[in-house]
């Protein structure tokens, strides 16, 4: 059975590293050095989506999106 | 000027101008006329041609996906070359700027296009002179030439479109590219000069034609500047058909600060592709010179040179050259891997393969100097900035 893949994408020029994602969902964001985000390719679980749905809506700089793809069987 | 080589029996082509004067004249004399052509798009495809701006991308694809967008197509022909070893594409506009300027004509018309842009860090007059030299009737109100700040980023696609639209000379957020959506929102197809100047000498000469490339020697060779060589060489018999090197090598970096080190061996073997030899800047570095300071140098650069749009590459490369001046490999190596593939364009993608190389190739050395004992060599400023 095939579920498309969600991730998390980040617009880079966008984001000016204020980290709420991290803090709204530790499970795929991390946050480096310099408090950029380092996000998890592994796609998000439906039980996770709302979490992600979060980071999303709450970043100031809207420079996160949810990305649907095709996916491998799961 | 620049020296063409002659490799094999083989003549230059896009260098055939040289020693002439670039008048319309002598380019119909030595390239003959341009044609008619019927399908353009199969032409270049069985030509298997490849942009010549560093990535190597199939023109016949990035014309097609220009044809399929919304609007009117606009052709803009990317001279801004970034590198700073880099002279090819300025050579080749000074030498064969018609044959430029035919290659835009030609996607310009399968296009549909009526404005070929051609973006330049600096005035060439010899291309001021050749549009003036088209006939009003032919081509000449395609053709305006755009000087655009000079950078080492400027030249990436996104960031030329950006500056041609008077905004600053910075990458842009993909998608969408530049043949969706780019200058003033239309389908925008940016090819490199020399990638131009190919498609006039396929167009002529059919899918065989113009299987050469244009690299820029430096470092310890007999004969820096820019060469035309045929694709498909090993860079040993390239470097042997340009009066070799002059030194004893202790590596070469193969496709300018934007590409890698290679070993002496390994990159002896490398063949001459659009894909393995970037934009065409090849330098040698010898053994004299300290590979350490003359990394150095360059990581500061490029951390200077960074658009300051991406938090990853704004703070990261500046992070990465303070490491790599203070011999700390292994926080160079791991500030490497952290920004690469997490900026708007390549350029920390290149920074991190500069790096990872040269902790590769120059290990022994640079081993040294972390160690506190230092080369012994003195910085001769071959990789210059």
């Amino acid at each position: 059975m095939t579920r498309p893949r969600t991730t998390l994408r980040v617009d880079p020029i966008a984001c000016d590293g204020h980290g709420l994602c991290a803090e709204l969902f530790p499970e795929r964001v991390a946050l480096d050095d310099w408090g950029y985000p380092l996000i998890d390719p592994t796609p998000i679980p439906p039980s996770l989506e709302a979490h992600a749905r979060e980071a999303v809506s709450e970043c100031p700089k809207c420079a996160l999106r949810l990305v649907s793809g095709p996916g491998g069987a799961s | 000027m620049t020296a063409a080589a002659v490799l094999g029996n083989r003549s230059p082509l896009l260098l055939a101008g040289v020693g002439r004067l670039p008048t319309l004249a002598e380019h119909l004399r030595l390239h003959g006329p341009l044609p008619q052509v019927a399908d353009l798009k199969q032409l270049l495809l069985d030509a298997e041609l490849r942009g010549r701006g560093g990535a190597g991308f199939p023109t016949a694809r990035k014309l097609t996906a220009a044809a399929s967008g919304r609007g009117r197509p606009v052709v803009v022909a990317n001279g801004a070359e970034g590198e700073p070893l880099g002279k090819k594409d300025r050579a080749l506009l000074r030498v064969a700027p018609h044959l430029v300027l035919d290659g835009a004509a030609l996607l310009a018309r399968e296009l549909g296009a009526r404005e070929v842009v051609i973006g330049l860090t600096r005035v060439v007059p010899e291309l001021e002179s050749a549009i003036r030299e088209r006939s009003v009737r032919e081509d000449r109100a395609l053709f305006s030439v755009q000087r655009v700040p000079a950078g080492f980023v400027a030249g990436e696609e996104t960031a030329l479109v950006r500056a041609l639209g008077g905004g600053p000379a910075k990458p842009t957020t993909k998608p969408p590219y530049p043949f969706e959506r780019g200058l003033r929102g239309r389908p925008t197809l940016v090819q490199n000069v020399e990638t131009l100047a190919h498609v006039a000498l396929v167009a002529r000469h059919g899918p065989r034609a113009g299987a050469t490339t244009l690299v820029t020697l430096a470092g310890a060779v007999a004969q820096p500047g820019v060469h035309e060589v045929p694709l498909g060489i090993t860079v040993a018999d390239l470097l042997a058909g340009c009066g070799g090197v002059t030194a004893d090598v202790a590596g070469m970096l193969v496709g300018g600060y934007f590409g890698g080190f290679a070993a002496p061996a390994t990159a002896r073997s490398l063949v001459v592709t659009p894909q393995t030899v970037g934009a065409g800047v090849l330098v040698v570095l010898p053994s004299s010179t300290c590979a350490a300071r003359e990394c150095t140098r360059v990581v500061a650069y490029l951390a200077r040179e960074s658009a300051g749009q991406c938090g990853p590459c704004a703070h990261g490369l500046p992070a990465l050259a303070r490491s790599v001046a203070a011999c700390d490999f292994g926080e160079a190596a791991r500030i490497a891997s952290l920004v690469d593939g997490r900026g708007a364009c390549r350029h920390p993608d290149g920074a991190a393969r500069f790096v990872r190389s040269a902790l590769e190739v120059f290990g022994e050395e640079l081993a040294l100097h972390a160690r506190g004992r230092g080369c012994g060599r003195r910085d001769e400023g071959v990789l210059s900035t």
